[in-house]
């Protein structure tokens, strides 16, 4: 980021006339120009939008009207979020040419907020996956080292900040989507407690889940991104009927006295540089006050395999709905049954097809029982198991994706190894609670590493305490 | 109610559970605000939720779930906390190819409804769920296997329907009709839904299966495509004739879904339950759970209008055992009882009332345009032997013609005047007199021959002598 090395201090210049947005916009659109070609961070730059927008808030601020705590602050919005007249197509053939009637919650709060949208951001197809790959549009570079993924399934919301496309953006997080993009491309990322942030607009995947976050430069624009999105709303039935708690205290707070938790029976399989920079993470809470408790959490290694039987259930469902007759892409047949088929057959990508394959055999009569009912069932216990945790501990450490950021091709030609990237990430959709990713150390080539903080139930203000605690030790943001 | 009881053919019985769907006559859909209305333009009353929109969510209308409780309670069902599910299948006017519906927790579960003499048919559940679209198939038979092209109005897709599932206590035609007939009347005294099966606001299947009375339950055959009470009657005795058929010829029944054909008086087979679908049931995780609580269950109980179970005995009563059953029935499913009952407390006369207004607001709402204190002066008129019936029905229908008046005033000014005795002895001899056959066979004990005397007396006073009075002085004559 060339003039501003986080959005607080856009929403700051903007605010006082120091600069305009329509300046702040067009240095980010300048770095669009110059590297998008080669990075592909988005399906769709709204470049002609984003100048309208940014133009008004300068009109606003002129005539001396409070824009709002994003004034200015130009954002990424990942392609599954509904943007009303605006192409949404979860990077996926078969929404082909569909436009949203409405804007998402999530949307209409930023835009209330004084934000400009500058982009719809490339993703696994409708969020499978975890590295971008799967994208019917081409997969998304890691700005960081173009040779590498930059995670996924969120890859281009990730991409897009840390290529200085946008100052923020937003991502779904279903089973790491957030975490892990936010842990390869060096950025922190944030999937809140579940029914936190409105779903209404978020084109589901697994609709128990996902949840909407923020990708930043530093913990303290996260709070920022996550407060303006955050909070009921009555058009999502699963929406937390509750004010969202103020992060601002957190910032500052520093961890004495918590209780940290070290996970003594974490599933193996982390490389030995993640490791060390989750040991030091624990080193440097230590130092600042923490204790440090072992803890056990037996169901956490069963997570993986309840999530892909959960998480592709509700996939096959809600999945459903693609079926050329209203809306999207249609390839025309000769009968309704042939039309389904030849719609979905050549409308989704085959990690698409996979999931829902799986997940329809999982709620299959005669199979319920033995897979989804049983997935649930860890569901429980995984809960109880935490729950039990949150009562000597305050929040928990681990590492938030096993790996760097890794070459393209080399975990595509076997799923489980590509599965396997959210192992540690799991457990916090499973049971709603929220988590984040911090930058903290670095392994191979100088990549980012990420350590995930794990915290209870609307526990976020004890979260972000812990990751700016990290970011101070680290010396700020990475880039 | 002649075989209310009794069916049986060859030594079988039929053994009989109703499906019943209706629709709430709510001011909106089941889970969005598009409205809830019939007959409009099509695909007018839709939105995301109804058309299923990517992004789109549900959110549950309070008004269905009290209008679905009202219905449980009349039912004698225990209302309890309870869960929405899934229930995935492929079908163009089902927008999101999954409907929601309740699955193993409904709202309402074991009531029961009573029929003629007695009879109790239990009900297992009354769930609440959303209604499809309406597909109109365009050439070929006007089902879609053969048809050129389909057009789909989505305004009926989301519309909530209660489903009101019979226990199989059900023994004859007549029990069904009888069964669905005062369902209808308690949904609408209770203002749940019109009920009108022409227009499919009510919709009813049939589970026919047969047995020699004793022994277990026969193989099942769901009938689907009854349009109206009288075929509903028909439909489930052709069915149970089929199967007691085949049994005879050595042939298993095969549990199948079957389709009346209203024009052959047959069913014919639709799918079997190799071909039938499995649903995928699960629980929908767009949703959660509806505890409706104590106290909202009592205010909607504490609300319930009487019902018309009730009503009748309060009419049987006021009118006397007397009445005939049919009358109070006739009155009490118009809603006419109310009235009724006014007019009878003021003119007294409840058995005369009764039959006065079955006869005479066949065509008129709950309220007759009548008022009540008008149709009393003229009830105690008539009681008090001021008018005979014939004047009697002559000025209710001048009351009915003009929307009420005077009674009193209209006989006099239609010349209905009460004959004094010595004018009535003049017309009964100068009929004995016109008439000495009539006489002598009246005198001789011919009962017959006192109409043609009668006849004479009311064509001399032109209509106004009082025939009971005429009856009474002939008889005094006779000696």
């Amino acid at each position: 980021m060339s003039g501003f090395q986080n959005a607080r201090s856009i929403v700051e210049a903007v605010s006082t006339g120091a600069t305009s947005a329509v300046d702040v916009l067009s240095e980010h659109l300048a770095r669009i120009d110059e590297r998008e070609a080669e990075v592909h961070a988005f399906n769709l730059v709204l470049r002609e939008e984003a100048l309208q927008a940014a133009q008004q808030i300068d009109d606003r601020i002129a005539a001396g009207e409070v824009v709002g705590p994003l004034a200015g602050v130009p954002i990424a919005l990942k392609d599954n979020l509904c943007t009303r007249g605006i192409p949404t197509t979860c990077s996926s053939k078969i929404l082909d040419g569909w436009r949203p009637p409405y804007d998402a919650t999530v949307v209409s709060r930023l835009a209330n907020s004084g934000a400009v949208f500058v982009g719809k951001t490339n993703l696994d197809e409708f969020a499978m996956g975890s590295s971008t790959e799967n994208s019917a549009f081409g997969p998304t570079r890691n700005p960081l080292d173009t040779s590498r993924v930059p995670g996924g399934s969120s890859g281009g919301s990730a991409a897009a900040v840390a290529a200085g496309f946008a100052a923020m953006s937003l991502g779904s997080d279903t089973g790491g989507s957030i975490r892990q993009p936010a842990a390869l491309c060096g950025l922190v990322g944030v999937k809140p407690t579940y029914g936190a942030v409105s779903r209404l607009g978020l084109i589901a995947f697994a609709s128990s889940l996902d949840q909407i976050g923020p990708f930043t430069h530093d913990v303290a624009d996260a709070a920022l991104l996550l407060e303006s999105i955050a909070g009921h709303d009555p058009g999502d039935s699963t929406s937390i009927p509750q004010p969202f708690p103020s992060l601002s205290e957190s910032l500052t707070r520093g961890v004495d006295g918590m209780r940290i938790g070290r996970i003594v029976d974490l599933p193996a399989g982390a490389d030995a540089e993640v490791v060390a920079s989750v040991d030091r993470a624990f080193d440097v809470l230590a130092s600042a006050g923490a204790e440090i408790v072992d803890v056990s959490i037996p169901a956490f290694t069963y997570g993986l395999t309840a999530y892909y039987l959960i998480a592709p259930a509700e996939a096959s469902s809600n999945l459903a709905r693609y079926d050329g007759v209203r809306f999207g892409s249609r390839v025309e047949a000769p009968d309704t049954n042939s039309m389904y088929m030849a719609t979905r057959g050549e409308g989704f990508g085959p990690e698409v097809k996979r999931r829902i394959m799986l997940g329809t055999y999982a709620l299959s009569a005669g199979y319920y029982d033995a897979y989804y009912g049983k997935a649930l069932k860890v569901r429980r216990l995984m809960a109880e198991d935490f729950a039990k945790v949150y009562q000597s501990v305050d929040a928990l450490i681990t590492p938030a994706s096993p790996s760097v950021a890794f070459p393209f091709g080399s975990k595509t030609s076997d799923p489980l190894a590509m599965y396997l990237c959210d192992t540690y990430t799991i457990p916090s959709n499973l049971i709603g609670h929220p988590a984040m990713s911090v930058p903290f150390g670095s392994g191979e080539q100088d990549l980012p590493i990420g350590v995930q903080v794990l915290a209870p139930e609307m526990g976020e203000p004890t979260m972000f305490a812990v990751a700016a605690e990290l970011e101070r030790a680290a010396g700020g943001s990475h880039v | 109610m002649s075989d209310v009881g009794i069916w049986t053919h060859d030594g079988f019985e039929m053994v009989v559970g109703l499906e019943v769907h209706v629709e709430l006559a709510t001011n909106t859909k089941l889970f969005s605000g598009a409205p809830n209305r019939f007959g409009d333009d099509p695909n007018t009353n839709i939105d995301p939720v109804s058309l299923g929109l990517p992004g789109a969510l549900p959110v549950l209308n309070r008004q269905a779930v009290e209008l679905a409780m009202r219905i449980g309670l009349a039912l004698n069902c225990t209302v309890q906390s309870c869960t929405f599910a899934r229930k995935n299948y492929f079908y163009p006017d089902m927008p999101k190819a999954y409907q929601i519906s309740q699955y193993d927790r409904p709202l309402n579960i074991d009531g029961h409804l009573e029929i003629a003499d007695g009879i109790v048919i239990g009900i297992e559940r009354a769930h609440l769920e959303e209604d499809t679209g309406k597909s109109t198939h365009i050439g070929g038979s006007g089902r879609i296997h053969g048809s050129e092209g389909s057009m789909i109005d989505f305004n009926r897709a989301g519309v909530p329907l209660v489903e009101i599932v019979s226990r199989p206590d059900i023994r004859s035609p007549e029990q069904a009709r009888q069964y669905v007939n005062e369902l209808r009347a308690i949904l609408v005294e209770i203002g749940a839904s019109d009920a009108r099966m022409e227009e499919g606001s009510m919709r009813v299947d049939a589970n026919v299966s047969v047995r020699r009375p004793g022994e277990e339950f026969g193989t099942r055959c769901e009938i689907k495509n009854v349009n109206s009470v009288r075929s509903l009657g028909r439909a489930i005795d052709y069915e149970a004739r089929r199967q007691i058929a085949m049994i005879s010829d050595g042939e298993a029944i095969r549990q199948e879904t079957r389709h009346w054909d209203e024009g052959d008086g047959r069913t014919h087979t639709l799918r079997t339950k190799e071909d039938a679908d499995d649903y995928r049931y699960f629980p929908d995780p767009d949703l959660v759970p509806l505890d409706p609580g104590n106290e909202w269950i009592e205010s909607v109980r504490a609300n319930l209008p009487m019902l018309p179970a009730a009503r009748r005995t309060r009419l049987a009563e006021m009118t006397g055992q007397s009445a005939a059953a049919e009358a109070i029935a006739t009155i009490v499913e118009r809603r006419q009882d109310d009235y009724v009952i006014a007019v009878a407390e003021i003119a007294g006369g409840a058995d005369r009332v009764l039959i006065h207004v079955k006869e005479a607001f066949s065509e008129q709402g709950s309220e007759p345009t009548v008022p009540a204190a008008d149709l009393a002066a003229l009830v105690a008129m008539e009681v008090a032997g001021e008018l005979t019936s014939t004047q009697t029905k002559t000025l209710l229908g001048d009351l009915v013609d003009q929307g009420g008046g005077d009674p009193a005033a209209m006989a006099a000014a239609r010349g209905f005047e009460a004959m004094d005795t010595s004018e009535l002895d003049g017309f009964v001899d100068a009929a004995i007199a016109a008439d000495p056959d009539a006489w002598a066979k009246f005198c001789a004990g011919d009962g017959k021959a006192m109409g043609a005397l009668v006849g004479h007396v009311m064509k001399a006073s032109r209509g106004q002598a009082d025939g009971k009075a005429v009856t009474a002085m002939l008889n005094a004559r006779k000696g």
